[in-house]
């Protein structure tokens, strides 16, 4: 398993790598590689040139503020993880990204590559969605700012242009009031997720204002499901619900039938997480 | 593109304290770097797609699979494998490090297939904790593949060379 000949470049600015990425039709970044690498290697994919943006400077910072987390698009998984501030701002990055992989794979691989990549089979981009964040682009033609609800356009695909390059993501703060919850399902932790669900609750008072759930490894494109009516509705489902927006498929890991009694089992103990989560961080904002 | 027309890069690798001066493709994994550019065949090649561990390097003393890099962006990188791991005690073939005499003292291989990716793992995961509990050693080892052993020598393999990282931390 050897990926076909490509053309390199390791760039060392920004505007290098845009030039070429616009000249270059069947041109792909190369970031962390993790998912690419395999990709190539299985002639999965057999790019004319890969676009090295590893030696680019300034990409790989992680900045907290209380607004959020601002991730570089060289920012490691495990340089993420291991941020404290970032884990305070926004406790489900962490939740998640010791989902992601294994740590040797999370040493290399980057969260806004994971994210561009699309797998509706990772947790980041589902991460990203769920938390209504966003994804910085850059082309020769200027910046944009993409919203995750308008990032990924089908399977594995984002909707970046050929000549658009990825420079970070922004995952905007826990509001006060509101609580996540995380837990996925897989043969051994690191492996890809059979089902994984993420939840965000908030509350208002005691009462939750609105309940939204995302779902790993059930679709075909990262997605999100609001159950705040079923959440809201003391006769309500919300896994019923959810179950009603998702398609659950069959692969040699597990049957859809078994997916979707995954799904049933994790959203009610991920919405009761997320919700004490939420009461949790209320009582310690009145004690403090 | 023909073999024959195929691009060359001239990449410079620091390996093992070694700066190696490689002609390759771009597409030249690092793991077939080490192994046919350097003769480097301790780096072990299972899955080839990030699987199995075999391939486990510390790339900057993080450990990476190199057979899911290209040896042309690993130019930046101080790069340790399986070979670089021995201590100098002052003699000809130096000594085990403290992974290496565990895994010895404990039997935590058999046919050895999978074992340099373990080493170089766990090399990293215990400068990061010390004193693993037995579920931390078993977490640490979670990424990579043995067919053999049914892990349960090699947990013991970690335990055991936290030991003696600890007994030659005491008496050095």
């Amino acid at each position: 398993m050897k990926p076909a000949p490509f053309a390199y470049l390791r760039p060392s600015t920004l505007d290098e790598a845009l030039t070429a990425l616009a000249g270059e039709q069947g041109a792909k970044v190369l970031a962390g590689g993790q998912s690419l690498v395999p990709l190539l290697s299985m002639r999965l994919a057999a790019p004319a040139m890969l676009i090295d943006i590893n030696a680019l400077p300034d990409l790989g910072s992680v900045q907290v503020d209380e607004s959020g987390v601002r991730i570089g698009a060289l920012a490691r998984h495990a340089e993420v993880l291991a941020s404290s501030e970032a884990a305070e701002v926004q406790p489900l990055l962490a939740m998640a990204l010791s989902h992601v992989a294994h740590p040797t794979i999370r040493n290399r691989g980057t969260t806004v590559g994971s994210i561009v990549h699309a797998d509706a089979a990772a947790e980041m981009p589902m991460v990203l969605r769920l938390l209504e964040g966003s994804v910085d682009v850059a082309s020769v033609r200027g910046r944009r700012t993409i919203p995750a609800a308008e990032l990924f356009a089908g399977p594995l695909e984002s909707t970046l242009a050929h000549d658009e390059l990825a420079v970070g993501a922004f995952f905007p703060a826990l509001a006060a009031g509101a609580g996540v919850g995380f837990q996925e399902i897989a043969r051994r932790h690191g492996d890809y997720a059979l089902v994984g669900v993420a939840a965000h609750v908030q509350l208002d008072g005691d009462a939750v204002a609105s309940a939204r759930i995302g779902f790993v490894s059930v679709s075909d494109v990262p997605v999100v499901v609001d159950v705040t009516d079923a959440v809201q509705d003391t006769a309500g489902d919300p896994a019923a619900a959810a179950l009603a927006e998702l398609d659950p498929a069959d692969d040699i890991h597990a049957t859809a039938a078994y997916r979707a009694h995954l799904v049933k089992v994790l959203v009610p103990k991920v919405l009761a997480a997320a919700t004490d989560h939420a009461r949790e961080r209320a009582r310690q904002r009145m004690d403090s | 593109m023909t073999s024959q027309t195929e691009e060359l890069h001239d990449v410079r690798l620091h390996v093992n304290g070694t700066v190696h001066e490689v002609r390759v493709p771009a597409r030249r994994l690092l793991s077939d770097a080490l192994r046919h550019d350097l003769g480097l065949t301790g780096t072990h090649v299972g899955c080839e797609h990030g699987v199995c561990g075999a391939c486990t390097i510390l790339v900057d003393g993080s450990p990476m699979r190199a057979c899911l890099m290209f040896a042309v962006s690993a130019v930046d990188a101080e790069i340790t494998t399986v070979e670089g791991l021995t201590e100098s005690d002052g003699s000809a073939q130096g000594r085990l490090s403290p992974v290496q005499q565990g895994f010895s003292d404990c039997h935590g291989l058999q046919c050895g297939f999978c074992t340099p990716g373990f080493l170089t793992t766990i090399t990293a995961g215990l400068r990061d904790n010390p004193d693993p509990t037995e579920e931390e050693a078993r977490e640490m080892i979670a990424g990579n593949l043995c067919r053999c052993t049914g892990y349960q020598n090699i947990v013991k393999s970690v335990l055991r060379a936290a030991e003696i990282e600890r007994e030659r931390g005491e008496s050095a």
